[in-house]
């Protein structure tokens, strides 16, 4: 029995070729550049001219600095930018951390074939999302200044912010490297990344938790220009525990969505699994949009915001809180009773819209309220068409990568075999 | 011990109490403000301000900005309007209808003993100098926390540069460094722009509302305002009718951020260690049930 298992492990080692030198590597790269199937899609086509123009208005930008492409202004220093990429893009990565916990540390192993999707999704949120905090940086020629010690700023958030970018865009490598080993073919070095999972998972838990709480903290000291209904000195605790159900809930979006456009490479194990996911999932949405909004309302409480409710700016909190946290909880709740995927589904889009609106909020819609109208931010077409060539070139890069790596399945089995 | 050690032990621990509160280092990163170094800073009597913005013209020419026009005709027109500084104006001057009548009152930087821009900045390119002055250097990245977070909205950013930068009063730091007063402070014909050490400026201000009984109000703004500023305001009307706002609070803006920066310690001491407690607890859990119920089993097949 024993020998016939060696047998069978060095049959599949030999299946697959071990790329040795970097030529070898580079024709292997350049084949799997090729797209698989029709590139004239009318998304391709759309999101191409997007990107076409995006990028012109980039390097635009660059050359010019940032106010023919943008709105931002003195009383406004961040806009669309910062809200719906950076701070809303971590909080949607947030499934990262939260489902790699759910599984490394939880030990809930019927979570894992999602694993892999969320850890690509997180990664490439944390690269293009946060890499673009890059275009909007007043002089981003120096960038690298606070990784360099050019003064180390450690009494700032922000800086604490761009660390922890940065470590955990390692982290998140190393956490879906193993997949990327299997790709290439490099198996030795597949044992070694797959052995430091879960040191990678702890330290990544650990950063999640800093810089999502970081992103709040960075409007600590907007007191008495953020509206009261928003400020509060626990923001980073708010932020923390919204992107514990955001992360999620653009799994549930963005899993459903793979299932049905890659069922091709969706395996069994994972085509089964996914219902049973999702709603373990929702339940868990719903649990910490509970907490999410029994924290708000203890907020609000105690620091006696309770009067502005009646105000314009107290119906656009409704809005925010019960129409887009309540509203979501009370679906994910139903669906969850139900099995009914298309009900969670609108929830987490729900969820996700409440999470937006409320970094959009705390960046300048709430911020500096009380300024009149002719003075307020709104994004231009071009800051629009940017923010789009973001979002665009992740949604390219995920489908090349879950069409040519085991994402979506379970590893090879050479790759399986040499874990145990 | 005697009475004299007695009172140096005393008097150096209740000065170094109340300076540590007034100004921690690792709050602010300012150094060295425990020797025989003080704040400087700036006193503005509103009471004594004619508007003739003579302190605008100097600090453009101080500062090699564009020179405003300051003629009779201008200043009326200008007046109309509440204006902010700019990244061409370091300092402007407002004009206020209040219940005592006009009162014209010059807006800077207020230069705050523990700034919130400082503590915000990712690289300390504003920096609070042991000498009170607020300064900003070209290392600085661009990310516009300090304006975010200043609750004056000071810091002003050149957004149609493409290598932008921060402009801002910075009390003519250059100047004092050669022992000249600020610009805006030589050029006011009033004497409405006072210049000296914050106690120096705390005094004549006390000085002059105890001596002029009815002209001013008894408050000094910028004295406790967000932890002390170092532009500091006399008026003969409530702060709030001449633009200033006074809804800040007492305490210092780096200290709103500190209650997230003081748990980060802890969440990376202790969140790893759970976390592998947490795994370990649950393998070993796990590996009994199996355990278990292959006994279980094991028993079952002997009946």
């Amino acid at each position: 029995m024993e020998k016939l298992e060696t047998v069978e492990i060095v049959k599949e080692k030999t299946e697959k070729r071990e790329i040795r030198s970097f030529g070898e590597f580079w024709r292997f790269f350049l084949s799997e550049l090729k797209p698989k199937g029709n590139p004239w899609t009318p998304f391709n086509l759309f999101s191409g001219l997007i990107m076409l123009l995006g990028f012109i208005f980039i390097i635009y930008r660059f050359v010019t600095g940032l106010s023919p492409t943008t709105n931002l202004g003195q009383e406004y220093p961040w806009g669309i930018w910062k809200g719906a990429v950076v701070n809303s893009g971590v909080a949607f990565a947030g499934g990262g951390y939260t489902l790699a916990f759910i599984v490394y540390i939880l030990g809930m192993e019927r979570y894992r074939p999602m694993l892999r999707e969320t850890v690509l999704f997180a990664f490439l949120a944390y690269v293009f999302y946060a890499g673009a905090l890059t275009i909007e940086l007043g002089r981003w020629h120096l960038f690298y200044n606070p990784f360099i010690g050019n003064k180390y700023g450690v009494s700032s958030v922000l800086f604490i912010v761009a660390w922890h970018f940065m470590l955990y865009m390692v982290t998140l490598a190393l956490e879906f490297s193993p997949a990327a080993a299997e790709w290439v073919g490099f198996k030795r070095a597949r044992k070694v990344l797959g052995a430091a999972a879960l040191g990678a998972v702890v330290f990544g838990v650990m950063l999640s938790i800093h810089h999502q709480a970081g992103l709040g903290a960075m409007f600590t000291m907007c007191k008495g220009k953020l509206h009261p209904l928003w400020y509060s000195e626990f923001m980073p605790v708010l932020y923390f525990i919204s992107s514990i159900y955001a992360g999620p809930s653009v799994m549930i979006i963005v899993s459903s969505i793979t299932q049905k456009l890659y069922a091709h490479r969706v395996d069994e194990e994972y085509r089964n699994a996914h219902p049973g996911i999702v709603l373990g999932l929702a339940k868990m949405c719903a649990a910490t949009i509970f907490a999410y909004l029994f924290l708000q309302l203890i907020l609000v409480h105690h620091e006696h915001d309770l009067y502005l409710i009646t105000t314009p700016m107290g119906f656009w909190w409704l809005v925010e809180v019960g129409a887009l946290a309540f509203v979501p909880m009370l679906l994910f709740i139903h669906g969850v009773q139900q099995k009914n995927l298309a009900t969670i589904n609108l929830a987490a889009v729900l969820a996700l819209a409440g999470v937006l609106l409320n970094r959009l909020n705390n960046v300048f819609i709430a911020y500096n309220w009380y300024l009149p109208l002719s003075l307020k931010y709104y994004p231009t077409w071009q800051e629009v068409i940017i923010l789009l060539t973001i979002i665009f070139i992740d949604v390219w890069v995920f489908r090349w990568i879950i069409n040519r790596m085991h994402v979506l399945s379970k590893p090879p089995e050479w790759a399986r075999m040499e874990k145990h | 011990m005697n009475r004299r050690t007695f009172l140096k032990v005393m008097g150096s621990a209740v000065a170094g109490a109340t300076c540590g509160s007034l100004i921690r280092p690792a709050a602010s990163g300012a150094q060295g403000v425990f020797d025989a170094n003080e704040f400087f800073g700036i006193l503005i009597d509103t009471t004594r301000c004619i508007g003739c913005r003579l302190c605008e013209k100097a600090c453009a020419e101080v500062n090699y900005l564009p020179n405003p026009d300051i003629s009779e005709k201008a200043n009326q027109a200008v007046f109309k309007t509440k204006r902010d500084t700019s990244v061409i104006e370091y300092t402007v001057t407002n004009l206020y209808e209040t219940e005592k009548g006009k009162v014209f009152v010059p807006w800077r930087c207020m230069h705050c003993n523990q700034p919130a821009c400082h503590s915000a900045c990712i690289v300390y390119a504003l920096e609070k100098r042991e000498t009170g002055h607020v300064t900003w250097d070209k290392r600085c990245i661009g990310c516009r926390l300090c304006m975010m977070s200043c609750p004056f909205q000071i810091p002003k950013h050149t957004f149609q540069e493409p290598a932008a930068v921060i402009q801002k009063c910075n009390l003519c730091y250059g100047r004092f460094l050669q022992g000249i007063v600020p610009g805006c402070v030589e050029a006011c014909p009033t004497e409405a722009l006072m210049f000296g050490t914050r106690r120096k400026l705390l005094e004549e201000g006390k000085r002059r509302i105890a001596q002029n009984p009815g002209r001013y109000i008894n408050h000094i703004y910028g004295e406790f305002e967000i932890g002390g500023t170092s532009t500091m305001y006399l008026s003969a009307v409530p702060f709030d009718q001449i633009g200033l706002r006074t809804d800040l609070g007492l305490k210092h803006y780096p200290e709103y951020s500190m209650v997230y920066l003081s748990a980060i310690p802890f969440i990376a001491g202790l969140t790893p260690i759970a976390m592998l407690g947490i795994a370990h607890v649950i393998r070993m859990a796990k590996k009994d049930a199996k355990e278990e119920h292959h006994d279980h089993h094991e028993e079952k097949e002997k009946h």
